[in-house]
């Protein structure tokens, strides 16, 4: 077992290296022997990441295995010190258009006073241009996208007076408004509650019916069979990445989390692989 | 009483010119969670003043201005440099170096003070009374320079910030979505910081640095406080900025003379009515104002004690036999154990037709009752749910059925009466009112 993992890893990155050009430019995300340090310590090693069209990925791992890192990164947020990044094919400078990002909720500043349309309107900045307002026209189209999130009569609200679960809602509604083809979101489903959930995993679906990729921080292992279609468990490196049915096995994950998988964490992995649970809520091919 | 002349009036025209020039870009100095900015720039500028004062051998507005824009450029590179290498927060990295720089330019100044006349002091207070004396001639008028200088700078700002609006906004509130959209927080930052150096310099002369510090944050700070909408903020920050210049000077030239003493300095007075304003805006502003947050407490309270006091009504004339004497005002304060409160709640449920006073007693008017309904009614459902479905025994449901009374409408009666199993009695056995 370990052995095949071993030479699935070692495939996949050499999927990664042996990519011809007219390959990567189908692409959404390929990653090449990406290294990340801050002050020299590095916190990601030699990533290499195949992420396939149309498909909800996610990214799994524990508190600080590099995850925001990673998207960070790829982003061109961070500076990378090695490696090679493209989207579709391209360098992300030129290809910002085709990516959407939902960072993690604590990274802004929620007195700010901005209402939440204002948020969700600088989605649109992108596309806006300088020196040029923010149109009525954007406006609608801002109010769009919150009603695809049930977050339209709270329009004007400002933003600090919104619940956590609300506030997630209007980056996702934020990141609609980029109408991008490739989603980063970091920690969507952190704090929010079922209802929620439930609203933006079917915004998630709903994109990759668009055939959009979203790529996806996710901390709730029972949940991810259930929700995506590939994960990969990175822990400073990528200890393996693939469709979910093959890769997100106990001894990956056990390999990811160290010791740090609890009995709790396990339990809860196994009840979500268990065959007598109804088709649909079990993982891989029933998405 | 005071004269006002023509000298006055350029006085004031220039320190609400300097003050709206400065509370425009503190703004996001306030925004960005960097208020020490200001303090850091306007003092580090201080060696830059000194190092073009030493090289030129003058006082002249145009070096003075080129020093002090590089020097206070390199400020903003050395404390994002610290804050980026250290791990140091950004108010210590700019504590670190405007405290430098000060030091440095203060012993600058003590050099070159051996050999020509520059005062320090100068630098903290400025010298607004004595700009009407420098003037340009602009179109036939004679113009203070200082009010051209700080003109000028106003309506750069003025245009850099209605030019980048999006960008400024976007880069303060959320950097990193920003870059990924192609939009240089880095750049702007820079930028941003530049133009408040510049404005820095070309208000210091004039107004000081005391003066500049407490324009950069305080009219931001104070109209942040009244709003939640970035435009209006930065509107309501310039009429702060103006309203504060006028009342200084005016403030300077009267105060002082009723205590019998000769008028103060105008910048000092100025920044103490910045400091007056945003004093005002912190205890009556409408939301985030302490005296509304005070009344909206007594508002609450005043509702609680309102309810406790219908609930007493409904339920004494649930029990009480026609022709029993009604319930004084004594009784409730009994009751209640409360003075004023209830007296208050009396008056005000008085005033709204809930209760209506009979022979030195209250009875419920039909509004009353139905409202006495109601809060009865959540009572009694509380407690059926709760010694019901969640376990608490018939003697302890009273005190937490007794608070969530307050806050239980309708809906939540409806739904609480199904999660309860319909009861018709409480578990006291008294009957649960229906819905009104
Ligand atoms: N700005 C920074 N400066 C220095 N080290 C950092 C910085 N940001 C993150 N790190 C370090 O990099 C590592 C990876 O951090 P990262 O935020 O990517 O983790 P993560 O997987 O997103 O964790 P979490 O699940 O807690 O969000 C951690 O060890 C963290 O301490
Ligand atoms: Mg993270």
């Amino acid at each position: 077992m370990a052995a095949q993992a071993q030479a699935n890893r070692q495939s996949s990155s050499a999927r990664v290296h042996a990519l011809t050009e007219d390959q990567r430019r189908r692409l959404p995300l390929a990653i090449q022997d990406l290294t990340v340090a801050y002050h020299r310590k590095p916190v990601l090693w030699d990533v290499d990441l195949a992420i396939p069209e149309g498909r909800l990925i996610a990214v799994v791992g524990p508190n600080g295995a590099g995850k925001s890192t990673l998207i960070k990164a790829a982003l061109g947020l961070i500076p990378r010190a090695s490696g090679r990044v493209t989207i579709y094919g391209q360098p992300y400078e030129k290809q910002r258009r085709l990516v959407g990002y939902v960072p993690q909720r604590e990274s802004v500043d929620w007195d700010f006073p901005v209402n939440a349309l204002d948020v969700v309107a600088m989605g649109l900045y992108g596309r806006i241009g300088w020196f040029r307002p923010v149109a009525r026209a954007h406006r609608r189209r801002a109010l769009e996208e919150l009603e695809k999130v049930g977050m339209a009569p709270y329009a004007q609200r400002q933003i600090s007076q919104l619940s956590g679960g609300q506030q997630q809602r209007v980056f996702l509604a934020r990141a609609l408004a980029q109408d991008a083809d490739l989603y980063f979101m970091d920690e969507p489903f952190a704090g929010v509650d079922v209802a929620t959930e439930r609203a933006i995993i079917a915004l998630l679906k709903e994109l990759k019916a668009a055939g959009k990729t979203c790529v996806v921080v996710h901390h709730d292992l029972q949940t991810v069979p259930t929700y995506f279609d590939h994960v990969v468990l990175l822990n400073m490196r990528v200890v393996e990445a693939g469709p979910v049915d093959t890769v997100f096995t106990e001894e990956n994950l056990k390999k990811t989390y160290g010791g740090k998988l609890t009995l709790l964490s396990q339990a809860l992995f196994e009840y979500s692989k268990d065959p007598r649970l109804p088709s649909g809520t079990r993982g891989g091919g029933a998405l | 009483m005071m004269e006002w002349t023509s000298f006055d009036t350029w006085i004031v025209v220039t320190g609400m010119l300097s003050a709206m020039a400065c509370a425009l870009l503190g703004n996001y100095l306030v925004l960005r969670r960097m208020s020490m900015m200001g303090d850091a720039i306007s003092h580090a500028v201080l060696p830059g003043l000194a190092i073009a004062f030493i090289v030129t051998g003058s006082r002249g507005s145009l070096p003075m201005l080129v020093g002090a824009i590089l020097i206070g450029i390199v400020t903003a590179f050395l404390v994002q440099g610290i804050f980026r290498l250290s791990g140091l927060d950004r108010g210590a990295s700019m504590g670190v170096i405007f405290t430098t720089l000060f030091a440095l330019g203060l012993i600058l100044i003590r050099q070159a003070a051996d050999h020509v006349d520059l005062d320090p002091s100068c630098v903290l207070y400025g010298a607004i009374e004595l700009t009407p004396l420098d003037t340009y001639l602009v179109g036939g008028f004679e113009i203070p320079q200082a009010a051209v200088t700080n003109g000028a700078m106003l309506l750069f700002n003025l245009l850099f910030v209605v030019a980048f609006y999006k960008e400024l906004k976007i880069t303060s509130f959320d950097p990193a979505l920003a870059t990924t959209l192609g939009i240089n927080a880095d750049l702007l930052h820079y930028v941003l910081m530049t133009l408040v150096a510049a404005t820095t310099i070309a208000a210091f002369e004039s107004v000081g640095s005391i003066l500049v510090i407490a324009m950069l944050i305080v009219p931001g700070a104070a109209a942040h406080l009244l709003t939640d909408r970035l435009g209006v903020m930065l509107g309501l920050s310039l009429v702060f900025a103006a309203l504060a210049a006028l009342l200084g000077h005016v403030g300077a030239i009267t105060v002082p003379t009723w205590f019998g003493f000769r008028d103060t300095s105008t910048a000092g007075m100025m920044a103490v009515m910045t400091g007056v304003l945003f004093l005002l805006v912190f205890l009556f502003a409408p939301r985030y104002g302490v005296l509304s947050r005070v009344i909206q407490q007594a508002r609450l309270a005043l509702k609680i004690v309102g309810d406790d006091i219908l609930g007493l009504l409904y339920r004494f004339q649930e029990m009480a036999a026609t022709g029993t004497a009604p319930m004084h005002a004594g009784d409730f304060r009994e009751a209640l154990k409360q003075n004023w409160p209830v007296r208050m709640a009396l008056w005000r449920l008085s005033r709204r037709r809930w209760v209506r006073r009979v022979e030195n007693g209250f009875i419920l008017t039909d509004e009353g009752l139905r409202q006495g309904r109601g809060i009865i009614r959540s009572h009694r459902l509380w407690e059926s749910f709760l010694c019901g479905k969640m376990g608490y025994c018939e003697t302890d449901v009273h005190t937490p059925a007794h608070h969530l009374e307050h806050f239980t409408d309708e809906k939540m009666q409806s739904r609480l009466e199904d999660a309860a199993d319909r009861p018709g009695q409480d578990p006291h056995q008294r009957a649960i009112p229906p819905a009104s």
